[in-house]
């Protein structure tokens, strides 16, 4: 049988703020443990929070950019939970009243397009960071842990897909989307390996071309893009053997075994599954009126559904545009570069091919590389202008990257530039005429296939720096 | 507190031994015979309250007419770490220790 696998996934993203969501200690990655805490995020007796009210704005701007409602009134709850990384043993959450409803997202994979719809965005709490002691640092081998509370209490929102994803491909270009549009918003760092966001999917499969739902399976642990992709495709053909063969579904929890490859069933030491919500007494209910909607509403800037949409229009292939809309810094060098005046496409496929590559390879992101737009738009200028071949351009790039200079700089320190002085080419022409008797002959008679072969063998002869389109001007001319 | 022991109108039961090994607290039988008995009578009460026609009543889980308190996105002064730390049962360096999690199925 054919089995459709129906997701959903709940996203977290960290919140960029300067202090935490209910105190004001301060936000950051990287502080030494245990620094960053006062008595409201640990949970001390007595100690009252207060909404960051930047967060708000920050969590509208998430609901907004996916197109969600903003609910005039909103109300924090506690979830109630016993864990370690939990100083309070409840989370300040959302629940019955999220800040944001009902929205959608758009996302692409390949040439398709396909509208996911949001359920909501509420504001939470983040926890603490608990690091697990023992063999491979896996929480099911862990002799102890231990407990960082510095991220306990940093603004997090959490965006809840509706079911409607129906591949792990799709929920990758999903979560991809996502982070686009919250980088685009400036409003977290989006970091996947340091979990500033972090993701889990709802996964079950029903026979295709039914309706009701299957068991589900929450799948945890996953963070990276392609960790995600990898965990739903096993999961999906671990479900379709089990269908296969008779047997039924679990609904569990298991956690992604990225050194595996597999999923693992994983079961808790507390029961404790009701989190018997309440409202949260020590917090006043978020009343949004129309005018501060609006305000944050205009302050949104270009999502990369837009910048897509216009990439198109400029003639980019649906891959480049693609890749280019979702990063923050590709986007800006693509702009810059064709601002200067770099060809669109020449400038998109040097992005996501060769300039990728290269940062990679000497694992630098582009922000922090030379590679900029001046330096783009004078590489597609030297290209246009027969300057340089496509092929001498990549070494180019490599060299600027490698911090040689500017593509002038490094085409002539390494000697590329391409040679289309007529005078200079001619007498090596020549040569290769002189040299390949049978082949000028075939072309004489009409055979134009033969001038590719000639033009390889001038190429050659000029160490790959003669001009194509000069050299075969000139040997139209010898041989006519 | 007497008076209410004896007119208890809905029983409620309660495991008191799973509360407290959630809270972490070692109890005694005879803390955890008069714990249940107090904890039964506030589940009780509230049993009686959740009983009561509320149709059309508002909510006041915030009673208070106030909406919006916020604060600025301004750091603040933290705590000492070592300070923090004194008050945990257990520690290794500057972190929490706490036992194992979860356990493999």
């Amino acid at each position: 049988m054919t089995y459709e696998p129906v997701i959903g996934i709940e996203t977290h993203v960290e919140l960029t703020t300067e202090s935490k969501m209910f105190c004001g200690c301060a936000v950051g990655f990287g502080a030494p443990p245990n620094t960053n805490v006062c008595p409201v995020c640990l949970g001390l007796p007595g100690a009252l929070p207060v909404v960051n009210g930047r967060a708000v704005e920050f969590a509208m701007a998430i609901g907004l950019a996916l197109n969600c409602s903003i609910a005039h009134q909103s109300v924090f709850s506690r979830k109630n939970y016993f864990y370690p990384d939990m100083p309070k043993n409840y989370q300040i959450s959302q629940y019955d009243e999220p800040l944001c409803i009902g929205g959608y997202l758009d996302v692409q994979t390949g040439s398709e397009t396909r509208r996911i719809g949001i359920t909501r965005v509420h504001m939470e709490e983040d926890t603490g960071k608990s690091i697990h002691v023992g063999e491979g640092g896996r929480i099911s081998a862990a002799s102890h842990s231990l407990i960082d509370f510095n991220r306990a209490g940093v603004p997090l929102m959490e965006v809840v897909s509706e079911p409607d994803i129906r591949s792990a491909e799709e929920a990758r270009a999903f979560v991809a989307e996502l982070r686009g549009a919250v980088l685009r918003l400036g409003v977290s760092d989006a970091k996947l390996e340091e979990g500033s966001m972090r993701f889990d999917a709802n996964v079950s499969l029903r026979p295709k071309g039914t309706e009701p739902f299957g068991t589900k399976v929450e799948v945890k642990n996953m963070n990276s893009l392609r960790s995600l992709q990898r965990a739903l495709e096993h999961e999906i053909d671990r479900q379709a053997a089990l269908l296969e063969a008779g047997d039924s579904v679990l609904q569990e929890t298991r956690h992604w075994d990225e050194a595996a490859g597999t999923t693992l069933g994983m079961r808790s030491k507390e029961e404790a599954f009701d989190y018997r919500y309440f409202p949260e007494p020590d917090l006043v209910p978020v009343e949004v009126d129309d005018a501060w909607r609006d305000r944050v509403g205009e302050a949104i800037p270009e999502l990369p559904a837009q910048a897509r949409a216009r990439y198109l229009e400029m003639g980019l292939d649906p891959t480049a545009a693609g890749l280019i809309s979702r990063d923050v810094a590709f986007g800006a060098v693509f702009e810059d570069a064709v601002a200067a005046g770099g060809v669109s496409q020449t400038v998109a496929n040097w992005l996501t091919g060769e300039v990728t590559a290269l940062l990679r390879r000497s694992e630098t992101p582009l922000a922090s590389s030379p590679i900029d737009g001046a330096a783009l738009a004078e590489l597609s200028g030297m290209v246009d202008a027969g300057r340089l071949s496509a092929s001498a351009a990549k070494d180019v790039l490599a060299g600027v990257v490698a911090g040689e200079g500017n593509p002038a700089e490094v085409a002539r320190a390494r000697d590329l530039v391409q040679v289309s002085d007529i005078a200079a080419l001619e007498p090596i022409i020549d040569e290769v005429l002189a040299g390949n008797e049978e082949a000028v002959g075939k072309l004489r008679r009409g055979d134009d296939k033969v001038i590719g072969f000639l033009i390889g063998q001038v190429m050659r002869a000029s160490g790959g720096k003669a001009d194509p389109a000069v050299v075969r001007g000139i040997i139209k001319d010898r041989v006519s | 507190m007497a008076y209410y022991y004896h007119c208890r109108l809905m029983p409620v039961d309660i495991d008191i031994g799973k509360v407290a090994r959630l809270a972490r607290l070692a109890l005694s039988e005879d803390e955890l015979n008069r714990y249940r008995q107090q904890c039964e009578v506030v589940l009780e009460h509230a049993a009686r309250v959740q009983a009561l026609p509320t149709d059309g009543v508002t909510g006041t889980s915030h009673p208070l007419p106030r909406t919006n308190a916020f604060r600025d996105d301004i750091v603040t002064e933290c705590l000492d770490r070592e300070e923090v730390l004194a008050q945990a049962p257990e520690r290794d360096g500057d972190y929490f220790l706490v036992p194992r999690i979860l356990d493999e199925q």
